[in-house]
């Protein structure tokens, strides 16, 4: 950590180049870079908790993410309130499932590239770029995910160019995919994804959107034991990002309580949840 | 055998604080004022793009006048550092005060090396805390030096004229739209007239502790100048100035030559050396007219090499008028002479 104790800046710094905070931090403390760390052979998959099930929907002016607020490690529930959903920046937001310290570490590098691409050069990067980017530091990791530390984000944000929400899943070889609609990510993604097929509606409004995503999760805990449920007892809730044009926040924990209790009242009578049309 | 001139070190340091203090006087002023919610920034700058005060972190801003390229690797080099800083330990950890520090130290070595040219500029670095009281703003010289400025301060361009006019006018706590509508005013003032400076051509930015982000600066655009400043009046852009030229071109020659001033850049001045026969020292260098008009005997303009330690060779360009003639004396520190065509 030489940068930090000298008192004059170094000429590194004061040279021009690059816009990207992961590269110069390759060059001038790779040891601060998640992906740069060396872990003994073998599979380290059962040292660190993990976290679950991510889903997103976009609506007609913008996106949601919601993610459940478990971690665990292997039949251990390592954390109960654990925060899965970060924005990115303004506009966007990143949900990461897999080994949890790495990916709360690679969200933090991420939100740092893009804040720092953003006052280097005077301007946000597009939304593709941002996924670009992330799919890069993804790729980045592949070491330590063939020995099961793997991080698996999902990323969705407002595009202001093209003016509507946007969803991004990502493999563990940073490979990007632009997901139509509605995706889902994590060891309860079958089943989320399986509800939001019958639940998506393509004219749904904000909260319609978010009540979907809270039933996806639902239904995912229902069937998969490392996704949480809403803990109705301790009164933790899904963790949802709502992103429009005016920009991205996390919808307070009231108006969450508030849908997930309805969604609850109706499961009550009804515990696979609503049901679709048959034709 | 070529025989090394002995220059004192008083006289090397006073040419190097000259040269740097006529690049940062030319530029436009740079106006930091201190209202209820945070730190307002206001400066004349007709372009859209080239930024003189920026976001370097959640609290802390940067502004700066002098030479574009050298303050935007100052800038360049503290969003790096802070950014590293705030990713290695938590964003609370990055301070103004040791960016402030970081700055002092580069800029006084940068300033004290012999191997490099004195950095043209000179720099603001605010940082806002939780209450007024908390606030901070720095002021960095040329030098190194720092200073713990309160309520105001200027810097850049005719600063004296326009510091006096906010010791005037200036309000402690006022509420943003006061706070800009004094910082308009102030710029805009000068010995001779009141000028009254067009909403697009002024940059405005805040660092405002009321905003819900974490990130605290934000640039206040030209629809929302106009609307606060409201209808003052005929508008008036200022004059073409040198900064407005290719960013990071060297510096706008003008003026008379001075042989008593060595460190004037018109060229056919006496070279700020000691005669090596008669060993005259080379503070005062022997009066006489200038025997070559300006404009003969220059060297070749060699544009791909502007950031040289040695003054660029001058453009031909006829003597202003208002330029008043040096005395070889520097103003003091802080208060940088009227350039020419800046009044």
């Amino acid at each position: 950590m030489t940068p930090m104790s000298e008192s004059r800046l170094p000429t590194s710094f004061m040279t021009p180049g690059t816009s990207s905070f992961a590269d110069f931090l390759g060059v001038q403390a790779p040891d601060l870079l998640p992906s740069r760390r060396a872990v003994p052979s073998g599979d380290a998959g059962d040292l660190a908790p993990h976290g679950t099930t991510i889903v997103a929907a976009t609506f007609a002016g913008g996106v949601v993410m919601a993610g459940d607020r478990r971690a665990t490690m292997g039949n251990i529930i390592a954390q109960r309130d654990i925060q899965k959903v970060f924005p990115a920046d303004e506009f966007s937001v990143v949900g990461i499932a897999g080994t949890a310290g790495l990916a709360v570490e690679m969200v933090r590098l991420f939100q740092t590239e893009l804040e720092h691409y953003e006052k280097i050069e005077g301007t946000t990067l597009s939304m593709d770029g941002k996924a670009n980017r992330l799919a890069a530091l993804i790729r980045a990791n592949l070491g330590l995910a063939m020995q099961g530390l793997a991080v698996v984000p999902l990323f969705a944000g407002y595009d202001l160019v093209a003016e509507q929400g946007r969803i991004f899943s990502y493999d563990v070889t940073g490979g990007r995919y632009e997901e139509t609609a509605f995706h889902s990510v994590g060891s309860g993604s079958l089943f989320a994804r399986g509800s939001l097929k019958k639940l998506y509606r393509e004219d749904l409004d904000a909260e319609g959107a978010v009540t979907a995503v809270i039933q996806a999760l639902y239904d995912a805990a229902d069937d998969d034991s490392a996704t949480g449920g809403p803990d109705i007892t301790r009164r933790i809730f899904p963790v949802v990002h709502v992103i429009t044009a005016e920009g991205g926040a996390r919808m307070p924990d009231e108006e969450v309580s508030a849908i997930a209790d309805r969604m609850l009242a109706s499961r009550m009578q009804r515990p696979d949840g609503p049901a679709a049309p048959l034709t | 055998m070529s025989m090394p001139f002995y220059v004192s070190p008083e006289q090397l340091m006073k040419d190097r604080a000259d040269f740097a203090r006529k690049g940062i006087a030319r530029g436009r002023s740079v106006v930091a004022v201190q209202y209820a919610d945070g730190v307002l920034f206001v400066s004349e700058n007709p372009s859209q793009a080239l930024h003189k005060v920026s976001e370097i972190y959640d609290r802390i801003a940067f502004a700066a006048v002098g030479r574009y390229n050298e303050f935007e690797n100052l800038r360049i080099a503290g969003v790096r550092l802070a950014d590293m800083r705030g990713y290695a330990y938590d964003r609370r950890d990055v301070t103004g005060r040791g960016l402030a520090n970081a700055y002092a130290q580069t800029l006084g070595t940068i300033f004290s090396s012999g191997g490099e040219k004195p950095y043209e500029v000179e720099i603001f670095v605010a940082e806002i805390g939780d209450a007024a009281e908390d606030d901070q703003l720095y002021r960095l010289t040329y030098d190194g030096q720092v200073a713990d400025e309160h309520g105001f301060a200027v810097m850049g361009g005719a600063a004296d004229v326009v510091a006096a006019h906010l010791q005037e006018h200036y309000v402690p706590g006022a509420p943003l739209e006061d706070a800009l509508r004094v910082a308009v005013a102030a710029l805009g003032h000068t010995e001779s007239e009141d000028r009254v400076i067009p909403a697009g051509a002024l940059e405005v930015a805040a660092l405002d502790r009321t905003r819900s982000q974490p990130r605290k600066f934000l640039r206040l655009r030209e629809s929302r100048l106009a609307e606060i400043l409201g209808e003052r009046g005929p508008t008036e852009a200022d004059a073409p100035s040198a900064e407005d030229r290719v960013a990071g071109s060297g510096p706008h020659q003008s003026g008379v030559d001075d042989p008593a001033d060595p460190t004037d850049q018109v060229s056919g001045a006496t070279a700020p050396l000691e005669d090596p026969v008669t060993g005259e020292p080379p503070v005062a260098p022997p009066v006489a007219p200038p025997t070559a008009p300006p404009g003969e005997e220059q060297a070749p303009v060699d544009p791909a090499s502007p950031g040289e330690a040695q003054p660029p060779a001058p453009q031909p360009s006829a003597p202003e008028p208002g330029q008043e003639p040096g005395t070889g004396q520097p103003p003091a520190p802080g208060t940088p002479p009227p350039g020419p065509g800046e009044v």
